[in-house]
């Protein structure tokens, strides 16, 4: 016999009183927010000691989405937010969702720096190569010759490699999945949860609506096509080759390692200095 | 795990930068993220050697935005938190100090002001940054700005911030200046149990009946904090009382802005504070803030000497200015007198709420305070 159920089973990660959500048909978004409800659903994540933070643009709109305690920061922003909730309060699982304009351009600098530092904190950035919200001009992760309303005779700058960054500037965690790589992605944002030290996730997620159209890749079916067609899995491979090229999309795990957070070298410290005072 | 002592009471011979730390300290932050700037990077080498030994964190961030980001991220995980600036750094801070007043995040910022704009002069006073701290981020809320004129208020003035900003949860400011931070003088720190502190108003409600942006009579709504079981949302959107967005309602908009605003407006009696000096039969009204305060109240009392019946009015909260303290002291009044160490600017607020032609600005830049000769000498300028 068929079982009735009065409530979807995911109901309770999300706030209902949000919806209907604000992005686009065919938006990669919803895919992200959904892989990352499964994550925390397999793992039976304490949603009371889980902070979801986000910066602005439309993925930033993820940390009003889920049904745990969560804050929308300023643009560029959540990873210093992040930071601050995590040493205060290191028993809370902080995750950043954000976008790659907010993580990348005006906060840049941020991400470095909580990557050096290792930070605990987890970031998921969706990187849909432009600032879908305010229109889709380009980013820091535009391809080369790409059209966006800024960029009307193609982008002439170099776009970052995330993950290369991410390795290079201290994550201790780091891969890379396209939308097409639901499941992959999932058990990705579980290992993510489960690590101690600065994670980080790039997901290339397509914009059809925004970037897609002015690139000859009208719908979400022909981007996803384009992931399909591209993308080679190499797991644990160099980083600095992970390319994005209309060819190529190197998706995979490329750093899984255990190095000492900055709480755990805080905590350290402290018990050292008071040991210094006497017992 | 043995723990320092966080008040250290007893008498100290202190420098300003310090005595603020240790005010932070007795107040109860437990957490500062800051980026060294002179001269207000005493501050931070303070705490840095003072938080692993009481249990708290100092954390270094990369520059001045990430600071006050993180401080709201640890007000909002539920520690009192700080940090300290000068004016460049003060600047950088202003778009999350719009962020702390729209989220209500209860947090302290100090800046030790010095000469400006730009980089200025690093290691001189200035008195240039008292409007950034009133309108220096965009749209309309309201702040509280302390003015501290010794070491013992450095001490002091920094718990009552933490005080204020716990009750109204709004960013409390402590404007200081270089000579302030810097001079080294007699500091008094009483036992912790005399020391009164505040904090904030907490969500006591169950979780399902928690709104946490709905005000109480105070028009403070009640804080939960990350990791209690609320699970709410906050957002630099306009937002409803669920902490919603609500981007397109003017009835939102208008309903929190004002109550942004009038949470400090209509409970301004009970924060404004300002010291009267002499003012009871006085012709001569001098106002000043923070060390020049000091040099003039030197001048009045020369000025008496003279014969001259001057009297100095000295704001402690610069915002809310002790606006109804002036009104009165100004209402028999001929000459007002302004000195501070920038072009003009709290003078505004003077001319503004006297209504007098009789205002006079002396200004001072690029060095030393002003000297008591120097303000009575315009006292007597002036006043004719």
């Amino acid at each position: 016999m068929t079982e009735v159920v009065e409530q979807h089973p995911f109901a309770k990660y999300l706030r209902e009183a949000m919806m209907p959500h604000i992005w686009c048909t065919g938006c990669g978004n919803g895919i992200i927010l959904n892989a990352f409800v499964h994550a925390l659903d397999e793992l039976q994540i304490d949603l009371d000691k889980l902070v979801v933070v986000s910066g602005i643009g439309c993925i930033g709109r993820t940390a009003g989405y889920t049904n745990v305690d969560s804050f929308h920061t300023t643009h560029g922003r959540p990873i210093a937010f992040a930071t601050g909730v995590k040493l205060a309060n290191p028993e809370l699982e902080v995750v950043v969702i954000s976008g790659d304009g907010d993580l990348f351009a005006i906060g840049g600098n941020h991400f470095i720096h909580a990557a050096r530092r290792n930070i605990g904190i987890k970031v998921i950035c969706a990187n849909n190569f432009n600032y879908g919200m305010t229109g889709g001009q380009f980013g820091p992760t535009t391809p080369l010759k790409a059209s966006t309303p800024t960029t009307p005779y193609g982008n002439i700058e170099h776009p970052f490699n995330l993950v290369h960054l991410a390795a290079a500037s201290g994550a201790t965690y780091v891969a890379r999945w396209t939308t097409l790589h639901v499941r992959m992605l999932t058990a990705s944002i579980k290992k993510l949860l489960q690590r101690k030290g600065f994670s980080f996730i790039e997901v290339v997620s397509q914009c059809p609506e925004i970037f897609g159209r002015r690139n000859k890749m009208r719908t979400a079916l022909e981007m996803m096509e384009w992931f399909k067609k591209a993308a080679v899995i190499a797991n644990f491979s160099d980083p600095a080759k992970a390319e994005i090229t209309p060819e190529k999309i190197v998706v995979g795990e490329f750093l899984d390692l255990e190095k000492p957070t900055f709480e755990e070298l805080l905590r350290e410290k402290m018990n050292e200095i008071s040991k210094e005072n006497g017992e | 795990m043995v723990k320092e002592k966080a008040v250290l009471t007893g008498m100290h011979f202190m420098s300003g930068d310090i005595a603020c730390a240790e005010g932070a300290i007795a107040a109860g932050c437990r957490f500062f993220a800051g980026y060294p700037i002179t001269p207000a990077t005493e501050i931070a080498e303070h705490i840095a050697s003072r938080m692993p030994k009481i249990g708290g964190v100092y954390i270094q961030m990369e520059d001045e935005i990430a600071s006050i980001a993180a401080v709201i991220g640890a007000s909002y995980a539920g520690l009192k938190a700080m940090t300290a600036t000068s004016g460049p750094g003060f600047s950088l801070m202003q778009e999350n100090i719009g962020l702390a007043a729209m989220t209500e995040a209860p947090c302290v910022i100090v800046d030790v002001m010095r000469g400006g704009p730009s980089t200025g002069q690093p290691t001189l006073p200035g008195q240039q940054d008292v409007m950034q701290a009133k309108w220096g981020s965009h749209g309309d809320y309201e702040i509280i700005a302390l003015s501290p004129c010794s070491v013992q208020e450095m001490f002091d003035l920094t718990i009552e911030a933490f005080n204020l900003s716990e009750t109204y949860r709004v960013p409390a400011f402590v404007m200081a200046d270089e000579v302030v931070a810097h001079m080294w003088e007699k500091l008094v720190i009483p036992p912790a149990e005399e020391i009164k502190i505040v904090n904030r108003k907490r969500a006591n409600m169950p979780p399902e009946k928690y709104l946490p942006f709905m005000p109480d009579d105070d028009l403070v709504p009640p804080m939960a904090c990350f990791g209690e079981g609320y699970r709410f949302h906050a957002t630099g959107l306009t937002h409803n009382e669920y902490g919603y967005p609500r981007t397109q309602s003017s009835e939102v908009q208008t309903k929190l802005v004002q109550r942004l605003c009038e949470k400090i407006r209509k409970n301004a009696d009970k924060i404004v504070r300002a010291e009267e000096n002499m003012l009871e039969d006085a012709e001569v009204v001098v106002v000043a803030y923070g060390i020049v305060a000091r040099a003039a109240l030197s001048a009045v009392k020369k000025a008496r000497e003279k014969g001259i019946k001057a009297g100095l009015l000295r704001p402690i909260t610069l915002w809310p200015f002790p606006e109804k303290t002036l009104a009165k002291a100004a209402e028999n009044a001929e000459t007002i007198i302004v000195p501070e160490m920038n072009c003009g600017q709290l003078v505004r607020e003077v001319e503004r709420i006297t209504k007098s032609s009789r205002v006079f600005h002396l200004a001072k830049l690029g060095e030393e305070p002003h000297s008591p000769m120097e303000i009575f000498d315009f006292i007597r300028r002036k006043h004719k």
